[in-house]
Order: C-alpha cells, then structure tokens, then sequence
C-alpha cells in the first residue's frame, strides 16, 4: 500500500519510531517563535542551563502585540510591552534571529516564513500558534504546538508526537469569479464541523485547489485548525516551486534542481489510503459568511440567519440561539441586510498582497460607506512595502480606509486594534469566537471580496451588489 | 530536572478537598512572562486569610503539602506546579489527584504521591498535634515517614522511574541526542537555515 503526503513527510522525519508506548520522535526543520507563547520556554531553558540547539533553524517576530500605527513609539501598554521587551532579551541571550518592531521583515510569522522562503515543501514546521496550519500550502507538515513543546524544539529540535489520521478533502470543479479559496474553508468547516478534523491532518486535493494561487492555498490551510485539525496539507506542484524560485532562502543552482526533484515526489501514491475524505464542489460555490459564534456556523450571503426554531437537535438548536442572541441577530433576516460599523482586512489568514489587491480592485472608484470604519492591516511589511509600490495604500486612503502597519491586529485584539461591545465587523480573519476582536464584539467571517463590498455598501455584501 | 530519591521536610496540613487550579493560582497571575517566582501567587486568596495554614509558623517552611482529595482539578496551567515548587514544595500527597495536574507534576519534578484517605488522615493529626514534624518521602522505597508512622504511597511506574533519574521530557529526549545528531547528519543541503541573517 502506497503512503499519503502527509505520512511521507512524517517518515522522513523519524529520529526515532516509538515502541509500545513510547511516542516517534519527529525532527523539526523550521521553528517559528513569537512574544506571547514563547517567553516561559527560554526561562525553562535558562532554569536548566540549555542553549537554543540549532538557533540557525529558528526565526521570530513580534506580531500579537504590536500597535499598527506608530511602530515608531514604545507600546504604551505595558504587560504587551513586557512580553516584547522579554522576546528581544531571549534572541539576543540565544542567539536566534528577530525581526522587530519596525524591521523591513517584520510581520505575522506565517506570512513572514513563506515570503522568505524558510516554508519548503516537505519540510516539518512548528510554532506556538494554532494558525500555523498555513504553511502546509507548500506540502510542508506543519502545526501548532504548546509553551512546553516550544521549550523542547527550541533544546532538542525535536518533538515525541503520535501520527496524525489523514483525511483527503477533495475540491473538484472551477470557482465562479468573485469566490474564494476563504469560501471554500468556510463551506469545508461548515460541513465537517469545527471539530471534524480533530486528529487528522487535511489534505485539500482537487481541480480548485491545482487552479489555486500559493496565497490562495495558504488560506485554505491556515483555517484547518478552526475545523479541529492539526494540520493541512498540499502537494506541492509547478505554483509552488513558481513561488519559491529566487526567494530570499530559497535553495539555488544545483540545490535548486536538487529540491525540485525531490519535491516532485511529494504526492500521495494512487494506491494510498485515506483514513477519511470528503469532497466539495466547487462549481456549486457561492461566497460564504458566518453569522455565528464559531466557524462552522456559516451560510451562503444569499441566505438567511437561521431559524432554531426549524432544527430538531436540541444541543444544536441552542447552539444557535445562544449564537443569535450573542450576535443580536434575528431569525430569517437575509445575511446581505446585516450592516456592520467595521471591516477588517488582514490577519495571517488574508493578510498577504494577493488579498489587498483583490480588495482594492473592488474598492477603486468607491467609498467606505458613511458609518463604516475600515482597517487595512497587512501581514507584514514587506507586503505593506510591496503593496505601496502598487499604489494599492491609494486607493484604500482614497476610499476612506486606514492604512496601517503590519501585525495581527484586530484579529484577535492583543493590541488596541479592538472592537467595542456590541460592535459588529465584516472580518478576513479566522475566528468569530466571542469577544475574539474585543469584549462584546460581533465578528462575520468574509472573504477579502466581500470584505470590500461590504466596506461600500455597509451590509454584508458581495461586487454583484454594487 | 534533579533527580528525586529522598526528600525530608516539613509537613504542611491542607485540611481541603477539591483544590482547583484556580485556587493554586489565580488566572490573574498567568500574564507573566517568567517560569520562576510564583511563591507569592501560590494559594493568593487564602494566603490573605490570617488563619490560613502558610500563614503559620513553622508551616510557612514546609515542603511536604498533604491535601484533602481530587487535588489539581480544573485547567491545564503548567502555572500551579510551578507555583508550588516556587514556594518550596517537593512533594504533595492526597488520595487522588486531577489527571493533567498529576501529568503535569510529574513533567516538573514534583512528586504527586498517592496515599489512602485513612493514612492521609494520621498525617494530618500528626502534623496538627505536633507542627513542624518532618516527613520523609523515599521514592525508592514507595513510603512516608513521620516520628513512628509509616504509610506507602503510589506513584506510576514511567513517572517514577524518570523522577529517581531526574529526567524531564527534553531530559528524556536527550538521551536519544546520538539519533538526533545521526539524523541532522542525513539531512540534505539544500534545506533553508535562518542563519547567518541576510544583511540588508
């Protein structure tokens, strides 16, 4: 029997294969760190007198915490201030490469990772985030870890882990224009539920996924983990060595060829089996927002908020109640008449220029609605850099948009990029949690497509509408 | 981690049942950036209490907490072993202890010692009739000792094994260091470092 992508990535890695009880123990290729989960892994290494074993395979950034206007001053709340503060203390102590507050490089470590080409196909990659499920668009096996295991990659650079369970999500057919690989996720989560991939790495496979861009596949695989998973997964193909090819980190010359080749093999057997699969048409595809509290509480915009009163399952029917009345939403209203006082564009979900682009495309000769506030916050600032030798900072200033420096932001508010109770945000984001964007906040998950739309019309809102 | 054979200390009586996490350590205490200096957050509601056992001399130098059961039930924070070995804990004994707190000791090289309820309660009249009695705790030998009382305690097996070797899970891991170093060596060329950084 033939292996899966994801068990050929994981085999390559065997330090060790466990006995009885006893776990594999995986090598980590790429170790990505941040301020807030990583402060009390490099105490517990200095409590016990180890170093960082191979600082050269390690990289962070300041992303959670940072304000997104004035990079320039000290942040002026002080526990976020600390947690920066001890993060450039520990790379200094270690020896592990920071990009800060204010550096050409800086930004949310799973759009930096990929844009420096450190994220390569096959490669095992780990961080302290849940959302590093997004460097699997690349074939790479890459998840989120714990404050413990942080400290035992950063001593060891290796990790006990069990294997995952495979699951095959297969995406057949052609997206109409104006949908996008975030309306997939969502109608995916939507359908398996937000803990359907709990225990499975997702591989996305399919004519949709072959058609998409590496910023496409990066969402995709960024919001795996909102379905429960530990991982997601693409083979890489010719897009992606495209993508890679004369990156800062990519490899060159004979390594190059070297990589290809063996980059090629990375792509489940014919005869390998799934533990699970499901399979999505894309053709049936409409963009797809969320009205509720979790992920997986998502429609197509053309419906409507729906009814508890229609779902027989009791633990589902109160889910949903208590969902509406969180959301101050009423049954049967139609999603496109929502309005909401903010749009959000950004978050390691789509924070990348190929999401400003769409976004401006649609915002070029309109305005943001009256009462709508809207925050352009890219993922880093090379992408902020790249998008204003596009003149994209143009067109969002000249919409009435803010423009701002790159962090994760109003993603999940560790900044003071927060809503206000009761406020209600079309969002690029991945979670809808409540009080995720701030305490009270009311978020709908979109599309960066309808996220401009939205901005414009000031209910949820699809081009077609303008 | 230090290994842990023996230890002798004073015996502290938690005359409590159901300590959760949170009464360890309060949520408040946990956006600190260090692994060390807990001491204070340890026990933060009751310690305001005068009364309260750590309050008292000689109680306040104890290392040996015995504690009513289900000991460390609630949320999974690494913070409430932490907090306890800060104060100066090495060992809490109780009938039974909450699964991620057990887990979770056993990580840090806290002894969680299983007694029975009946020999928990001749320790804490022990402890209360005669204050600042030393308790040894052999984990070779599987015992409590105080004056004349001797008592087993339960531990599992891997748990025990890897606080007499004093093995943590990096620890543990390290003695594969020989297959780590085999396998950095079969890696290809032509995977990225992030070192030397680029220079603009």
């Amino acid at each position: 029997m033939g292996s899966t992508l994801a068990e050929k990535v994981w085999n390559e890695h065997l330090v060790r294969r466990g006995t009885g009880d006893e776990p594999d123990l995986l090598y980590i290729d790429l170790h990505l760190v941040h301020e807030v989960t990583s402060p009390q892994a490099f105490e517990g290494l200095r409590l016990a007198d180890r170093p960082v074993r191979r600082p050269d395979l390690t990289l962070a950034t300041e992303d959670h915490n940072v304000p997104t206007d004035g990079a320039e001053l000290p942040i002026a709340d002080p526990v976020s201030r600390t947690q920066v503060e001890t993060l450039r203390k520990n790379c200094a102590d270690f020896g592990v490469r920071l990009h800060p507050m204010g550096d050409s490089e800086q930004g949310i470590v799973h759009v930096v990772g990929p844009q420096l080409g450190l994220t390569q196909p096959g490669t095992t990659v780990v961080c302290g985030d849940s959302h590093t499920s997004t460097h699997g668009a690349f074939g790479a096996l890459a998840f989120g870890i714990g404050t413990s295991e942080v400290e035992h990659v950063l001593a060891t650079q290796t990790l006990p882990l069990r294997p995952f369970r495979t699951m095959a999500v297969n995406i057949e057919g052609t997206l109409r224009p104006g949908v996008t690989s975030k309306d997939v996720i969502l109608a995916v989560i939507a359908k398996i539920g937000t803990g359907g991939g709990q225990g499975y790495v997702l591989e996305y496979r399919g004519s949709a996924v072959e058609s998409m861009t590496m910023e496409a596949r990066m969402t995709m695989c960024n919001m795996s983990i909102e379905a429960g998973a530990r991982a997601g997964m693409i083979a890489p193909d010719e897009t992606t060595f495209a993508y890679l090819e004369g990156r800062q980190h990519a490899p060159r010359g004979s390594d190059w060829d070297e990589a290809v080749a063996y980059w090629k093999s990375l792509r489940t057997d014919d005869d390998a089996v799934y533990d699970a699969e499901v399979t999505i048409d894309a053709d049936e595809l409409t963009p797809f927002v969320t009205w509720g509290t979790n992920p997986g509480q998502g429609l197509p915009l053309g419906e409507r908020v729906p009814d508890p009163e229609t779902i027989s399952d009791e633990e589902s029917r109160t889910a949903t109640e208590k969902a509406l009345e969180y959301m101050g939403l009423r049954a049967g209203t139609p999603l496109r008449d929502i309005s909401v006082d903010t749009v959000f564009l950004g978050s390691c979900t789509n924070g990348r220029i190929e999401d400003l682009r769409t976004a401006a495309g649609i915002l070029r000769d309109h305005k943001v609605a009256d009462d709508v506030r809207m925050l352009v916050v890219p993922g880093s600032m090379r992408v902020r850099q790249q998008a204003e030798e596009e003149g994209l900072h143009e067109v969002f200033e000249a919409a009435g948009a803010e423009w701002r420096q790159a962090g994760c932001s109003m993603c999940l508010g560790m900044n003071p990029d927060q809503l206000t109770p009761g406020e209600r945000s079309a969002s690029t984001s991945n979670r809808n949690f409540e009080g995720r964007q701030g305490k009270g906040g009311r978020t709908h998950l979109v599309s960066p497509v309808v996220a401009a739309a939205t901005a414009v019309r000031g209910t949820l809102s699809s081009p077609e509408d303008l | 981690m230090e290994p842990f054979t023996t230890h002798t200390g004073v015996g502290v009586p938690l005359r409590r049942s159901n300590v959760d996490t949170d009464q360890i350590i309060p949520a408040v205490y946990l956006k600190r950036v260090a692994r060390t200096g807990f001491e204070d957050a340890l026990f933060a509601a009751w310690r305001a209490e005068e009364d309260f056992v750590l309050n008292v001399e000689p109680f306040n130098r104890g290392s040996v907490l015995v504690a009513g059961p289900d000991f460390g039930t609630g949320s999974s924070r690494e913070h409430a072993v932490w907090a306890l070995k800060d104060y100066g804990f090495r060992v809490v004994i109780s009938s039974r202890f909450a699964d991620i707190f057990r887990g979770n000791a056993g990580k840090q090289g806290l002894l969680a010692a299983r007694c029975e309820q009946s020999d928990v309660e001749l320790l804490w009249k022990l402890l209360e009739t005669e204050p600042g009695t030393s308790v040894t705790v052999d984990l070779n030998a599987r015992t409590v000792s105080a004056k004349d009382l001797t008592v087993g305690f339960e531990v599992d097996e891997y748990t025990r094994w890897r606080l007499l070797e004093g093995l943590d899970d990096i620890g543990l891991t390290m003695r594969s260091e020989d297959s780590i170093d085999a396998f950095e060596r079969t890696r290809p060329g032509f995977l990225p470092t992030t070192l030397p950084a680029p220079t603009a």
